[in-house]
């Protein structure tokens, strides 16, 4: 039987195992979408409307980081495409498995200025894994063949697949084969690790007195948590993440320091900074995680294990660089110490440790919760502790997220859910969308600001229609607070443009949508509106937090400061002799 | 420990290397411009850029001229970068091996009268280049060899009246073994 284009769209996605795929309509796609309205009514694929392209690609994140299937969306040519850009960047920067289908004005039109047409192929080049356009109805199948396998293989990304709406359109009709076996030449990355580099990591590992364990989201891409707590149990070693990595290693275990980096914990940042072993396995030594290169952990040899050779090396050298996907190169180091009869004597950091529990004793989350203003830190703590550190927690961009970071005690992984790499203001909503679509029956919270919360606000009719029961936590400080911080320390107080005047009523606003609206202005009515919300698995809450005003975060490391040079409170900033005029 | 070099641009102006890479990429629309895209995005400047399919037509091959001031390190990140382009099969930095560079060019100019002739002709035979076409009293001569030789050749005629120059840009291909193919 012989297939139109929009029949063989159809065809791929299932043969990709594609079961739920986010989405806007328009003229380009008109033909996909007729046939995905059938394959709908077939029960075979569901389709997710969002109310706006970047909320249907972030709901494609949060359900592909949730799980360990791929996001799939499908938007439409021109401001379709341009309005997923966001979207895409964003999964970029976090190495997001996704599949955008994007239609394109017919091949014919191609080229003339034509009504919604736009090279999206090449606005996003720059900020996907790969992306083709497709220009001939027999490459249709094995072009998202090739987008699923380049998406979710080795370092995993966004891959852009844009078609001619003429090839869709049933003018042309050919036989469907969805190709079986995929080789490309060009595109192999290398999975297993090199066995000699791996025994020099043990080697370095047995001489290490001052060791540290930094894992980042590369572990959770390769569902290594399991492996990388082991590696750490096994040698006592320290533990500390980056942003991305929160929970593949349990918070609430012993050997856990704490987040490290720009609002990472006190004892994490010295730590690294003390050390004379990191072991970087799944991160990138990200800026907002080294500061400073040139103070950068002064006395330590690297030991870096990441699937992607262009990570290595590029900020921080190596001096044991393991290209390989960390799951492999841990359980090849399990296996060369067995073989090796390699038992690490768990006592031999006790000395460091002992070093480690006095910068833990400076207990730097440490505040205090008055009975007048609500603190942030304390709802997320409070948030943390109801759910037991199991819930699904989606974030936007700023101050929340960071206190989110700091005081939700994540203990798996795939369970917090930010953007960290480009730092998308209106990722929380949809994401927490899409996990909750993934996964029906558990918690989902969604920890934003007042900021963040209006970029993507329309995505509460998106939870109408599909009846998801987010409990949305908008830490309401009525600044758009990360960016006052910085005009608190470093702009000597001028406020420019982040106080939000004309904030909406959220509580009418999330009526307005069909939802529950609390506003929460006394702590002690902080944990009963948390409970009252996490408990009713029907509604979606919209708890509007009123909190502190001008809090800051803290401990806070300035851009380009070393590890060792921390604001713990608003008197460290103020002695900054540097920022003194 | 060791730390990356700063690359920022304005760092050692006046240590500018000049590294040859070649590129073996998929013969596909857009390949070019992912990989120009990638020195663009750093502020590099492409100096010269060749690229043409090989004997395999499925398979083009590239020669990129670059200068940089940031050192080993940027240029190794741009080969890594390059690596993890889908379409690139495979690079090589040229000027870490023994290699051969050649560049071809025209240079169109003015021979008014015979003296001029005669001047031009001397200076094409001392770098072996060859008249190729002669209209409207203007010689067009052809020359191969180094980037180097080229500008040197370029260089002796500056006393006449030069009115167009071509460059192909640098192509080069490494001696003996370590040969780049699939
Ligand atoms: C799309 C986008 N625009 C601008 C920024 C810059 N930015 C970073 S944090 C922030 C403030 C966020 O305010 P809010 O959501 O209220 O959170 P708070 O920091 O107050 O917790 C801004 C404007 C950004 N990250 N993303």
């Amino acid at each position: 039987m012989k297939l139109t284009g929009a029949e063989i769209f159809i065809e791929c996605l299932k043969a990709e195992k594609v079961d739920t795929i986010f989405g806007y309509p328009g003229g380009a796609v008109l033909f996909l979408y007729d046939e995905l309205y059938k394959a709908e009514e077939r029960g075979e694929i569901r389709h997710i409307l969002a109310r706006h392209e970047q909320g249907a690609v972030h709901g494609a994140e949060g359900y592909a980081k949730s799980t360990d299937k791929p996001g799939v969306c499908i938007v439409t040519s021109g401001p379709g495409a341009t309005n997923a850009v966001t979207g895409i960047a964003d999964a970029y920067m976090d190495s997001v498995p996704l599949v955008v289908i994007s239609g394109q004005v017919p091949r014919s039109l191609i080229g003339n200025d034509s009504f919604q047409e736009i090279d999206i192929v090449g606005i996003t080049r720059p900020c996907v894994k790969h992306n083709f356009l497709v220009t001939r109805i027999e490459d249709i199948a094995p072009t998202i063949r090739k987008a699923f396998h380049i998406a979710t293989s080795g370092r995993p990304g966004p891959v852009v697949v844009d078609i001619p709406k003429d090839l869709t359109s049933g003018a042309e009709k050919i036989k469907f084969k969805y190709p079986k076996e995929l080789t490309m030449r060009s595109y192999q990355p290398t999975v297993k690790g090199n066995k000699k580099q791996i025994k020099s990591a043990l080697e370095m590992i047995a001489k290490a007195k001052k060791p540290v364990l930094y894992a980042g989201g590369g572990v959770v891409s390769s569902k290594a948590s399991k492996e990388l707590t082991e590696l750490g149990q096994a040698f006592n070693f320290p533990v500390t993440t980056t942003l991305m990595g929160l929970g593949v290693y349990p918070a609430t275990d012993k050997q856990f320091i704490g987040m490290l980096g720009m609002h990472g914990t006190f004892e994490a940042n010295r730590t690294m900074h003390y050390s004379d072993l990191i072991i970087a396995v799944g991160a990138r030594f990200d800026d907002r995680v080294t500061g400073d290169l040139n103070k950068f952990s002064p006395y330590a040899k690297v030991i870096h294990i990441d699937i992607d050779p262009a990570s290595i090396s590029k900020n921080v050298k190596a001096h044991n660089p393991i290209v390989g996907d960390v799951k492999e190169v841990l359980q090849a180091l399990f296996g060369m110490m067995k073989e090796q009869n390699f038992t690490p004597d768990k006592s031999a950091y006790d000395a460091w440790w002992k070093e480690i529990n006095e910068w833990q004793a400076v207990n730097c989350l440490h505040y205090d919760q008055d009975d007048s203003h609500i603190k942030a830190q304390f709802v997320v703590e409070k948030l943390s502790e109801i759910t037991g550190g199991d819930a699904y927690v989606a974030s936007d961009v700023g101050q929340h997220q960071m206190w989110a970071a700091q005081y939700y005690k994540f203990n798996q992984p795939n369970r917090w859910i930010n953007s960290g790499g480009l730092g998308t203001m209106g990722f929380g909503l949809p994401a927490a969308m899409g996990i909750q679509l993934a996964h029906p029956d558990e918690t989902v919270a969604c920890i934003t600001g007042d900021g963040s919360i209006q970029m993507c606000i329309q995505e509460l009719g998106t939870c109408s229609q599909y009846r998801l029961p987010l409990n949305i936590i908008n830490l309401n400080n009525g600044y758009l607070g990360m960016v006052r911080q910085w005009q608190e320390f470093f702009y000597e107080e001028r406020y420019a443009m982040t106080y939000n005047q004309s904030l909406p009523d959220f509580v009418k606003l999330a009526e307005a949508y069909g939802h529950v609206g609390l506003r929460i202005e006394k702590p002690a009515d902080v944990e009963g509106a948390l409970k009252e919300a996490i408990s009713d698995t029907k509604n979606l809450y919209f708890l509007d937090f009123v909190t502190e005003p001008q809090g800051n975060v803290y401990p806070m490391i300035p851009a380009q400061y070393g590890h060792n040079e921390m604001y713990l409170n608003k008197e460290d900033a103020l002695n900054d002799p540097k920022l003194k005029k | 420990m060791t730390k990356m070099k700063d690359n920022s641009k304005n760092s050692g102006i006046n240590n500018r290397e000049r590294h040859i890479i070649s590129v073996l990429m998929e013969n596909e629309t857009g390949a070019l411009s992912r990989v120009s895209g990638l020195f663009s995005q750093r502020g590099y400047n492409i100096e010269s850029l060749t690229v043409a399919p090989t004997d395999d037509e499925t398979l083009s091959r590239m020669t990129l001229v670059t200068t940089t001031t940031g050192g080993d390190a940027s240029v190794e990140q741009i080969v890594k970068q390059l690596n993890k382009l889908i379409d690139v099969v495979k690079v090589m930095e040229l000027s870490h091996y023994p290699h051969i560079e050649r560049e071809i060019m025209f240079v169109k100019v003015a021979a008014p009268n015979m003296e001029v002739c005669a001047s031009i002709k001397r200076i094409a035979d001392i770098f072996r280049a060859r008249v190729i076409d002669l209209k409207n009293k203007m010689y067009t001569l052809e020359v191969t060899g180094s980037p180097d030789k080229l500008d040197g050749f370029l260089e002796t005629l500056t006393d006449n009246q030069v009115i167009e120059v071509v460059r192909s840009g640098a192509m080069g291909i490494t001696r003996g073994n370590n040969s780049l193919r699939v």
